[in-house]
């Protein structure tokens, strides 16, 4: 046990916590939302297995995005493509044994670091160029990117400038589990990365990054179009029906 | 009322420059205090607003998921900013959609979300100050509720929704739209949008009837209120004498009659419009359809049909099932009450595409196709068919069926460009409750993306008509396709291209 893991466990079970709760309550406020209305973006699909296929499609491939622009989609698709391959790297911190998958795509995941940083970059690149995307950007749109796009650059620096002890990193986080507080390697780099990872886990339920399950709670696109064929109402509504 | 000018036509579709507050100075007049209460709203302004329009905002976000989810989820990719017909057309950043939302997605998070109270310069968290709430009038009336910016933002933003809560919080303090809502009071006091009495009606009608007999020769009949009918014909009341929509009427009857079935209007549903949800208010767009339930129970017919109209479309497929019970699968006893008494074989409700189509397919119709020869015909979609409904079996129907008429009675059809047409269609720039002429400059502007790929057939293709199946198309297009340098009647109804080549036989 040293400082920093001490601090830094106390610093990532606040932030687990805050990124659980808080995400699980916004979870649950869309979901206990009422949808009164038929409103699916048309044209829709008509059956649940067709808006399940829907939804991946959103997922997986950004589908709207593509049709609306190439080089927003090139540079948002790359970055989450990126960060997808990422995250699962970062499973070898987490769990022992690896099991093979993820084993298997560790390599992937280094190069996908590059890839993340150039689309966010890309990203970031049109809030000053292009003018309307100019005139919409907040401060924290920018400082979403940079906090990413830090991240994203502290990790690389730890893989190719100054390495860290991850024997040590995956002793650390398997220890959480069990509220066995291991030592951290005393790197600068490793607590910028760090500490910034759980600023974004404690920022997540609170900003636009609720985008991720916005998605499958969006009427438009997560509705079968069969309002002929089903009666919906919201219970709210039905209430006006007693009234009558 | 400010100048009305065209945009020039664009050689390159490229979205315009950021122009800040170019059209600051549009706006509908605001409702006068009679209109008001007559649909149950505040006279004018209530003295705590703020208060109300905050309170009013939070029910909203309590009894709507879309406006929750929608208020959260954007991350200001920009992807919509160029998709409005609105912004294409002036250049306003605030009519791209994304913007408009941020009119109200940033009073939401100073009231609504943790990181606008701690944190509001960071997220664009606003007070809803007075500017703010004109803001609100101004640029919520410059959105036509088309939903073409939900097709392509990545979460289906949907900006309609936002533009409807925010009217419907508006009306809520007092600040409502006169145009929308006057058409509504009517509704309510006279059966139809125009406030056609019936006496006033049945004239029209019997005038109809003359007409279309010196014409054709035979006995087309436009009843009213008959009972036993098999059909309920629900048509926009445009459709009962405003050019060119009159001729679509014509066609309907036409196809009726052809067909053999007896079908009736009603003098208590005389409108298949439905501005409550222009509004975005649920109980005025309840209160308007259930007019049409107890017309259909009160006649007791068979089957449904809606006559031409777009956003009356959207109500129909989309809401009437669970506003009004007309559809299936309830089993609640509001809903079967009607399914006991209409014929469930049919989809309930039909579209009047769906139903000569059908006819067409089994053979039932035929056509002079050559009557429509002088034409070049093209087809506009309406937004809230094309993004908004379905017609026939399949997701997309509502693309093809009204093409399919259209190449039963025409012979010359021209598509206009990829990207302006089917789910990406441009509004006309009238829909949405904006067709009111203090808004002309508006709809004028608005409706350039469509009169530029207009523009690219008329002189590349020939085309001289521009068929569409809604009747706020086609009284927009009537006023401002001159200003594009086109002729008024270049627009028009499927079912008139319809009436023009339906062979009739002796059945009289
Ligand atoms: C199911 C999960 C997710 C989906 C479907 C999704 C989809 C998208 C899409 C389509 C965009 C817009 C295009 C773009 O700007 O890249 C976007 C933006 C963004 N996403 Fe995600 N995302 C997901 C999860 C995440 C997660 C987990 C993060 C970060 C931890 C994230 C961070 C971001 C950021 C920062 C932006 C804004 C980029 C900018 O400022 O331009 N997303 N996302
Ligand atoms: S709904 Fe239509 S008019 Fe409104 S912002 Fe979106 S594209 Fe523009
Ligand atoms: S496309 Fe959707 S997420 Fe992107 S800026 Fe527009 S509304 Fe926001």
């Amino acid at each position: 046990m040293n400082a920093a893991g001490i601090v830094f466990a106390v610093v990532f079970y606040a932030a687990a916590a805050v990124f659980i709760l808080g995400l699980g309550y916004r979870i649950r406020l869309y979901a206990g939302t009422p949808a009164p209305l038929k409103i699916p973006t048309t044209p829709a699909p008509t059956t649940n297995s067709g808006v399940a296929l829907r939804l991946v499609r959103e997922t997986v491939f950004f589908e709207s995005l593509f049709k609306a622009s190439l080089w927003t989609w090139l540079f948002g698709w790359a970055f989450h493509a990126a960060l997808f391959l990422v995250v699962l790297r970062h499973t070898r911190y987490f769990i022992e044994p690896l099991p093979g998958v993820l084993a298997f795509i560790q390599p992937f995941g280094i190069y996908a670091g590059f890839v993340m940083a150039l689309g966010l970059a890309g990203l970031w690149a049109r809030r000053f160029l292009v003018d309307r995307v100019r005139y919409i950007s907040t401060p924290s749109d920018h400082l979403m990117l940079a906090l990413l796009i830090a991240i994203g650059l502290s990790g690389l620096g730890m893989k190719y400038l100054v390495a860290t002890d991850v024997v040590m990193v995956k002793a650390f986080f398997t220890g959480l589990y069990t509220f066995s507080i291991q030592p951290l390697p005393s790197d600068p780099l490793l607590f910028v990365h760090l500490g910034l990872v759980a600023a974004l886990m404690i920022i997540f339920p609170y900003s636009k990054l609720l985008h991720g399950p916005g998605l499958y709670f969006s009427p438009t696109r997560n509705q079968a179009d069969d309002p002929r064929e089903r009666r919906h109402i919201a219970a709210w509504a039905a209430r006006m029906e007693s009234e009558r | 009322m400010a100048d009305v000018t065209a945009p020039p036509l664009r050689e390159f579709p490229i979205p315009p420059k950021v122009e800040p507050d170019a059209m600051a100075a549009s706006k509908p007049y605001v409702a006068p205090e009679k209109i008001q209460e007559a649909i149950g709203f505040p006279g004018q302004l209530v003295e705590n607003w703020h208060e109300k329009a905050i309170g009013r905002m939070g029910e909203l976000l309590r009894d709507y998921r879309s406006l929750r989810v929608y208020l959260d989820s954007c991350v200001h990719c920009g992807a919509c900013s160029d998709k409005c017909h609105y912004y294409l057309g002036t250049g306003d950043p605030k009519n791209m959609p994304v913007a408009r939302q941020d009119l109200m997605r940033g009073v939401y998070r100073r009231h609504f979300t943790v990181a606008g109270k701690l944190f509001p310069k960071l997220v664009g968290a606003k007070e809803l100050t007075k500017e703010v709430l004109d803001d609100w009038y101004k640029y919520y009336n410059q959105c036509s509720e088309c939903r073409r910016c939900s097709v392509f933002c990545p979460y289906g933003i949907d900006t309609a929704e936002v533009t409807m809560a925010a009217k419907e919080i508006l009306d809520s303090v007092g600040y409502g739209q006169k145009y929308s809502n006057e058409i509504i009071g009517k509704v309510h006091k006279i059966g139809n949008n125009l406030g056609l009495p019936g006496p006033a009606l049945e004239d029209t009608l019997l005038g109809l009837e003359e007409d279309t007999k010196e014409e054709t020769g035979c006995d087309v009949r436009f009843p009213l209120d008959q009972k036993g009918a098999e059909v309920l014909l629900v048509t926009p009341s445009a459709d009962f004498f405003a050019e060119p929509h009159v001729e679509s009427l014509i066609g309907y009857a036409k196809v009726f009659h052809a067909a053999g079935v007896s079908w009736t209007l009603s003098s208590h549903a005389s409108e298949a419009g439905n501005f409550g949800l222009f509004i975005g208010n649920y109980d005025q767009m309840r209160k308007i359809a259930l007019r049409i339930r107890e017309a259909a129970l009160e006649l007791g017919v068979k089957r449904i049909i809606v006559g031409e109209c777009g956003h009356a479309w959207r109500v129909a497929y989309s809401f009437w099932n669970t506003l009004a019970g007309i559809g299936a699968g309830g089993d609640d006893k509001f809903s079967v009450e009607l399914q006991s008494q209409l014929d469930m074989r049919y989809r309930q409700p039909t579209h009047i595409c769906e139903y000569t189509w059908d006819l067409i397919e089994k053979g039932a119709l035929t056509f002079d196709k050559e009557k429509n020869d002088h034409r070049v015909v093209t087809f506009h979609d309406s937004c809230n068919v094309a993004r908004a409904s379905r017609m026939g079996d399949t997701p997309g129907g509502q693309f093809e069926i009204p093409r399919n008429i259209i190449k039963a009675v025409a012979n010359n059809y021209v598509e206009m460009r990829p990207g302006t047409t089917r789910e990406a269609t441009f509004c006309c720039g009238g829909g949405g409750g904006l067709l009111t002429d203090e808004l002309l400059d508006l709809r004028v502007k608005g409706a350039l993306p469509r009169m530029e790929s207009l523009r690219e057939v008329a002189d590349g293709g020939g085309v001289n008509f521009m068929a569409t199946i809604c009747a706020i198309c086609k009284a927009q297009f009537t006023k401002i396709l001159p200003y594009y340098g086109f002729n008024r009647s270049m627009v028009g109804g499927v079912h008139q291209l319809v009436s023009a080549a339906i062979r009739l036989g002796d059945k009289h």
